[in-house]
């Protein structure tokens, strides 16, 4: 195990416009897996994320990484070095004065400068783009394309724990597939630990070891995913099953 | 019922200094009346490019070098330095735009926003007025009312996709651009996202939209007719059962195998997505069904 979550709470607000956006949440992770998170909108996904990276106050609760309490801790530099976030909104987790080249650079200069430019071009690589996106702004980038720079960024500093939050959302079928492929090929080489935060059912059945269901800021099931997905036994995870868009009426595409 | 929107031949290029980066290569569309248009294909090739010239609101660096546009029997044309009249913008195309969390601006309560918006459209119109509309709509959408006071940052990524389609639709246009606009929802939301525009059109609150998206099921179920743009080029375009059974540009062919749904399968398999693909056999010439 490589991450504990203990009865982690966030209360935002006082009185009347108090909303408990996590309630009570625990569950682990385990080293080397890939973990999703699903559930409907506002229940509390996101949250969980921020709280994890030590980027939003923890009501209540704890968090351990490794065996070490990261509840509350001061000087999280190391700590962010081994665990790495793609944000559910790429539009503004960028500095938009900034070259996409002089944003990577910083992650290279962490990694050390030989490695760091290896790394740079096979992260590019693993998410389908080249070299001559490091001259563009944020602002010339399609929405996916900014997207991608996120993970490659992430991924350049090969994180033992790598959290995205709805990180493929913008990206068309074939490369989402890529780049999910690139997730499980580095869980098995490096034995990344993935937290994939996704409304796509359908990603989290190709992707996860383990599905994780919140609802209103509960976490309602957890599970090997075959068992989550495929004989769910929470009602509300049913419902979210049940009203999955399917693309094929009948017909079946053959693989080329 | 008879043609909405007919785009021709529009062709737009951003203008860099550096390389020019031509995003929409010469793309014709059109949406009849009552109709969704999806519009899906690949990361970069220019869908929002396309669905801001349409929205008549592409501005510099981008320029639109070529291209008409028919609305309700009117042309405009959009090249060079056209004038386009004010009155279209907003009331006669409306842009959805992709990002919806970062769109709206992040100093203002949403009830802000509404005001906002209904007033710069009819300086006459009522405070109240204007958020019992938005009020009703929020309704419908299964938000609850407390969106209105809340500021953005205060709200999920799927809350703020939903607030931002209730203030695009305010004016209700007669075309309606929605760039992604369910990529942030859960399968629950999107579905009753998608039935509240469905029941725009039905009301006439509306007469056609694009939705553009990467999410193929949910065009499936939404859409009238799917077009495909692969490298700033639409590769193939028909209705939408032909599109997601029978495909037949090699591009559409590699998009359709790789959508991934819940189904056992899946949780065993590797799909190749676009490596598993020789991406010069997506050069094929266009394949435009009617
Ligand atoms: N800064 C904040 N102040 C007040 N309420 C907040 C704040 N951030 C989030 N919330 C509320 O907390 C709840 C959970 O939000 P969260 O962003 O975690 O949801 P989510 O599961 O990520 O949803 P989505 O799938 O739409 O992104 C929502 O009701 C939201 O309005
Ligand atoms: N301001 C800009 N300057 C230069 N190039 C740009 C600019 N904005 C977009 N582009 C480029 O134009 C092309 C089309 O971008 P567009 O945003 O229309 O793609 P898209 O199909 O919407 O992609 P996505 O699905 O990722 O949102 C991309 O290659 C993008 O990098
Ligand atoms: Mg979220
Ligand atoms: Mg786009």
């Amino acid at each position: 195990m490589i991450y504990d979550v203990s009865h982690l709470t966030k209360v935002f607000g006082r009185g009347r416009h108090q909303v408990r956006a996590v309630d009570d949440v625990s569950f682990e992770l385990e080293e080397g897996q890939i973990t999703t998170i699903v559930g409907e909108s506002g229940s509390g996904k996101s949250t969980v994320a921020r709280m994890l990276l030590g980027l939003l106050p923890i009501t209540s609760g704890t968090l351990t990484f490794r065996g070490k309490d990261v509840t509350h801790l001061r000087d999280r530099a190391e700590y962010w070095r081994q665990v790495q976030a793609v944000f559910q909104d790429p539009f503004s987790s960028f500095n938009q004065f900034f070259t996409v080249g002089k944003l990577l650079n910083r992650s290279m200069k962490l990694v050390g400068k030989e490695a760091g430019q290896q790394r740079l071009e096979e992260s590019l690589g693993h998410v389908g783009m080249d070299l001559e996106v490091l001259d563009r702004y944020p602002h010339q980038l399609s929405g996916g394309q900014r997207q991608r720079v996120m993970i490659a960024r992430a991924l350049m500093m090969r994180p033992a724990l790598l959290i995205a939050d709805e990180a493929t959302s913008m990206l068309d079928a074939s490369l989402r597939v890529n780049i999910l492929n690139v997730l499980t090929d580095l869980r098995d080489s490096l034995g990344m630990t993935v937290l994939f935060i996704t409304h796509d059912i359908g990603q989290a059945c190709y992707l996860a070891d383990r599905v994780l269901v919140m609802e209103h800021g509960k976490m309602v099931e957890q599970g090997p995913t075959d068992e989550v997905i495929f004989s769910p036994r929470h009602a509300y995870t049913k419902r979210l099953l049940a009203d999955v868009p399917k693309l094929h009426s009948a017909l079946e595409l053959e693989q080329p | 019922m008879g043609t909405l929107v007919d785009a021709r031949n529009i062709r737009g290029v951003y203008y860099t200094g550096a390389k020019d980066v031509v995003a929409v290569d010469d793309v014709s569309i059109r949406v009849e009346e009552g109709e969704v248009l999806g519009l899906a294909g690949e990361s970069g090739s220019g869908k929002t490019t396309l669905g801001s010239i349409i929205s008549l609101i592409a501005r510099p660096p981008l320029h639109v070098e070529q291209g008409t546009l028919e609305i309700d029997g009117k042309v405009q044309e959009l090249g060079g330095d056209a004038r386009i009249p004010r009155t279209w913008r907003g009331s006669v195309v409306s842009m959805l735009p992709q990002g919806a969390m970062n769109s709206i601006s992040p100093t203002k309560r949403v009830r802000h926003l509404v005001w906002d918006v209904m007033r710069s459209h009819d300086r006459r119109i009522s405070k109240e007025v204007a958020l019992d509309r938005a009020r009703e709509r929020i309704t419908a959408l299964g938000l609850p009312v407390r969106v209105l006071d809340a500021y953005p940052h205060q709200l999920s990524g799927g809350m703020k996709q939903r607030v931002v389609t209730i203030i695009s639709t305010l004016l209700n246009p007669r075309l309606l651009v929605a760039d992604e606009p369910t990529s942030a929802l859960d399968v629950s939301s999107q579905k009753i996202l998608i039935e509240m525009l469905l029941e725009m059109l039905d009301q006439k609150f509306m007469s056609g939209v694009i939705f553009v998206t990467h999410d193929l099921p949910v065009l499936r179920t939404v859409a009238t007719k799917i077009a495909v743009m692969y490298q700033g080029r639409v590769v193939e375009s028909g209705p939408t059962q032909l599109m997601v059974d029978r495909p037949q540009h090699p591009y559409t062919k590699a998009l359709m195998s790789s959508v991934l749904t819940p189904e056992p399968k899946y949780s065993k398999i590797r799909i190749e997505g676009m490596s598993g693909f020789d991406r010069t056999s997506f050069d094929a010439p266009a394949v435009i069904h009617s």
